[in-house]
């Protein structure tokens, strides 16, 4: 299973904190982002077409970024730590 | 209440104490010669509103991850003698304490600079997402200049 979780404004859209896929040994970010798209199509074209930040296991992940059975993946809304 | 330099660095529910950041980090070497802090604190106006309360969510483990990757490259790179990063999540009301960076230096140039980048680097790469509650509402803030 892939754990993905949701972060901030992104929590609100998916309407939680997390879902788990099964997707078999490896997967791509473009076939998680259509399983996204089954909790929000929003979110899942995110994901697909790479509009917001995604880690993979708390690294950030690329276009070619293989994700294995048992990944925690991110999706990670522009950061606003700090103070200004 | 965590108590200074339980670990450099810190993702915490409460609030700290400035001052005994500075005498914890001081104890770190006989050659400090000069630290710099950064403060940050809820601010009540943003962009034309009145923010009645803040409240910081993370990514728990890769925001103290990365943080730790920036107070070691702040060391590395500035050749600052030490660096303590907290930054609090949680309700934080106006005027509360928000961040805090501490560098410390031979000298106060390095420290002077190795702060004003870590902050700078802080805001770029690390999981923390601010939430303002206006009398409008509530708004996730997407980003900070």
């Amino acid at each position: 299973m892939i754990t993905v979780k949701y972060f901030a404004s992104l929590k609100g859209i998916a309407g939680k904190e997390e879902d788990r896929f099964d997707l078999g040994g490896e997967t791509t970010l473009k076939k998680l982002g259509e399983a996204v798209a089954k909790t929000s199509p929003v979110l899942g074209e995110m994901v697909r077409d790479r509009k917001i930040m995604i880690s993979v296991n708390m690294d950030v992940a690329g276009d070619d970024t293989i994700i294995h059975d048992g990944d925690e993946v991110a999706l990670l809304p522009p950061f606003s730590g700090g103070s200004f | 209440m965590s108590t200074a330099l339980e670990s450099k660095i810190r993702i915490q529910r409460e609030d700290f104490v400035v001052t005994d950041e500075i005498e914890a980090i001081k104890k770190v070497s006989r050659n400090i010669g000069g630290i710099v802090t950064f403060l940050g604190t809820g601010r009540e106006l943003s962009k034309g509103e009145n923010i009645t309360q803040l409240n910081f969510e993370h990514y728990p483990k890769m925001a103290e991850k990365k943080l730790e990757e920036i107070r070691e490259k702040a060391i590395q790179d500035y050749k600052i003698i030490d660096m303590i990063i907290i930054h609090r999540i949680g309700e934080i009301d106006i005027g509360e304490n928000i961040v805090l960076i501490v560098a410390a230096g031979e000298h106060r140039k390095e420290a002077f600079v190795a702060c004003e980048w870590a902050i700078a680097e802080l805001k770029r790469i690390t999981p923390i997402w601010k939430r303002e509650t206006t009398s409008n509402g509530e708004v996730w803030v997407q980003a900070t200049p």
